[in-house]
């Protein structure tokens, strides 16, 4: 056994598959970016960049909580009915107070407030379902999906969209939404906040935002999840119940409690991508996470976070996000029917699993050399 | 004889009408390793779990260096120092050897002076001295425990109960599953915890490992102690009579 072991690691140095088990989804990433580039026109530009990062935004944010549930060796399915149940609870709160006479900032503030609270409700639920009555979280968070759909379409009279929102509210919010913290304006230089007025027409189409306020928001709240799960105890108590739920019981670590936290912090990513999306698109829409929801879990997948727990990162899910977005951009701007985004993004989720067995293979003729 | 760190008096465990553990008495004496034999279902293992505070005995009472623990949640138990130590249940097999041997205890230092994160160095160089206590080595503290061999991983639970102090370490089958110079060196481990004064309560069923580590052999039969004899007393062939229940005389019952 041993001897036979030594000829395979001759044969393929173990080092360089571990090297490309641990960072293909990186050069993967780099490797259709370049692509796109070489072959898509407008593809290699500032502005492309930037939107491809805007588009992104929704599948990282929902991607990032999810990574958490799914290294506790879950998955929350709920999600994407979480981002509408938000996205239209902002813009009730919004639009009857601003029709009641608010001031619109604090219609916005308060319209905030109440879609990111509302977001932690399914979250509450389905932590206390998986945690303290034991019922497997696809099961769980499928029943919530129903639920968290009926009542976000509830709350639209079961109409598509929340509208009548006022022309004052919509442009506050595309200001935010659709706005930038940093323009470039190719030929005259860089621009803080808003584009200059008086632009020629060709300046405005050629005009790129650096910093898009999603981009920004997205980015700090990314930061902050993938600090606590890499830095903190409480990261390293995730991992370790994702591992085996019985070593964390016996070490110490009330399970259930946490259990239940990571739950909530994934239907809050999802709330603040509710709430993201009523400020992009000006109107409050149920289906807002809905296809974004089967996206977020193969950002996870592509990212290396392993289905049966215990294993997975922030910055994984991120490049997986990545991924789908530039696949998603750069089809339609080769003029490839964008159905066939579908087929790439199912290939490259098959090929992570694949990857991701042949790692666990290499670990145990590893350990068992 | 100095007086016992551990004693369990007319113990008695009931599931409905069966009697799992019968009037037990059970004493561990500082820097013994007691070896606890039986055939499945003797009642060595609720026995063991009275102790560790898995289950609560509806009579008698235990206790842990003149504390009564009897009824005690395992948590409690484990604080008061008795470590008991399952083959690879309690170790998260996906984290570095640093991280397991404080797992649920992380050692943290503030980042910019007010962020909490784990101090994974501090926990790596910790547990590289305590595995150079028992004398172990393994290559990287990086590693993760899936890399490692089931009698590293032994160690690296034993590191662990050593680390926090445990003063009294069970181990219920310790050997099981391990390749053959594993079980010799778990054997080794279980010699060094003797050494640093920590006794052990060794539950197996591989005669070889309790002729070749115990100081004194308790044998279980049916809820009762059927044998409690020093190793220097004890052939394999008395055991094995005392844990198939036949007499001196050669009769079965």
């Amino acid at each position: 056994m041993a001897t036979q072991v030594k000829n395979r690691q001759q044969f393929i140095n173990p080092r360089i598959i571990e090297f490309l088990t641990r960072t293909w989804s990186y050069l993967f990433l780099i490797g259709i970016v370049i692509f796109f580039s070489l072959t898509g026109t407008g593809f290699f530009t500032v502005r492309n960049f930037s939107s491809i990062l805007t588009t992104s935004t929704l599948i990282m944010l929902m991607a990032v909580g999810q990574t958490y549930v799914v290294i506790t060796a879950g998955i929350d399915l709920s999600i994407g009915w979480t981002v509408g149940l938000s996205s239209v609870t902002t813009a009730r709160v919004m639009r009857d107070l601003v029709e009641s006479g608010s001031d619109i900032a604090f219609a916005m503030v308060a319209g905030v407030f109440a879609g990111l609270l509302v977001a932690l409700i399914p979250g509450i639920i389905n932590g206390l379902l998986v945690a303290k009555i034991k019922v497997p979280p696809f099961i769980a968070t499928l029943g919530m999906f129903g639920i968290v759909r009926g009542a976000a379409f509830l709350l639209t009279d079961g109409q598509q969209v929340v509208g009548g929102l006022s022309p004052e509210l919509r442009e506050a919010l595309r200001s935010i939404g659709n706005g930038s913290l940093l323009y470039y304006i190719p030929g005259s230089g860089l621009e803080w906040f808003a584009l200059p007025e008086g632009l020629e027409p060709s300046q405005l189409r050629t005009a790129s935002q650096l910093l898009p306020y999603p981009v920004i928001i997205t980015a700090l709240v990314v930061a902050i999840f993938a600090f606590i799960l890499a830095r903190t105890k409480f990261g390293r108590h995730t991992y370790v119940i994702g591992g085996s739920e019985e070593a964390a019981r016996r070490s110490g670590i009330s399970v259930d409690r946490h259990l239940i936290i990571i739950y909530v912090l994934c239907a809050f990513a999802s709330g603040i991508a509710g709430v993201l999306h009523l400020f992009r698109f000006t109107a409050g829409a149920p289906q807002a996470g809905e296809a974004a929801l089967l996206s977020s879990v193969a950002a996870v997948v592509i990212g290396g976070t392993d289905l049966f727990g215990g294993e997975g990162d922030i910055m994984g899910a991120v490049v997986g996000a990545l991924i789908i977005a530039v696949l998603q951009t750069g089809l339609v701007i080769l003029n490839i029917d964008p159905i066939w985004q579908f087929i790439v993004v199912g290939v490259v989720i098959i090929i992570a699993v694949l990857v991701n067995q042949a790692k666990e293979t290499l670990e145990r003729l590893q350990a068992n050399a | 004889m100095p007086e016992p760190i551990l004693t369990a008096h007319r113990v008695s465990k009931f599931f409905g009408g069966l009697t799992a553990v019968d009037q037990v008495d059970f004493e561990v004496y500082p820097g013994e390793v007691v070896a606890l034999l039986g055939d499945n279902g003797a009642g060595k293992s609720t026995l063991i779990k009275c102790i560790s505070g898995v289950y609560h005995p509806e009579q008698g009472e235990v206790m842990f260096e003149g504390h009564d623990i009897t009824g005690h949640s395992p948590a409690d138990v484990r604080n008061r120092g008795i470590e008991t130590i399952y083959q690879d249940l309690s170790l998260a097999e996906k984290l570095d050897v640093g991280a397991n041997v404080f797992l649920g205890q992380e050692k943290t230092k503030l980042l910019f002076g007010f962020i909490p994160v784990t101090d994974d160095d501090y926990m790596r160089a910790e547990a590289e001295k305590v595995l150079d206590r028992l004398d172990i080595r393994i290559p990287s503290l990086k590693q993760k425990l899936v890399n490692l061999s089931g009698g590293q991983r032994q160690a690296v639970a034993i590191a662990r109960a050593m680390y926090w102090n445990a003063r009294l370490v069970i181990m219920d089958e310790p050997t099981a599953a391990l390749a053959v110079p594993e079980q010799r060196k778990v054997l080794e481990l279980i010699r060094s915890l003797r050494g640093q004064n920590i006794p052990v309560i060794l539950i197996s069923h591989t005669m070889h490992d309790v002729m070749a580590v115990a100081d004194r052999i308790v044998v279980m039969r049916r809820g009762q102690v059927a044998a409690n004899m020093p190793r220097a007393d004890a052939t394999e062939e008395l055991i094995v009579k005392h844990i198939i229940g036949a007499s001196e005389n050669g009769d079965a019952d």
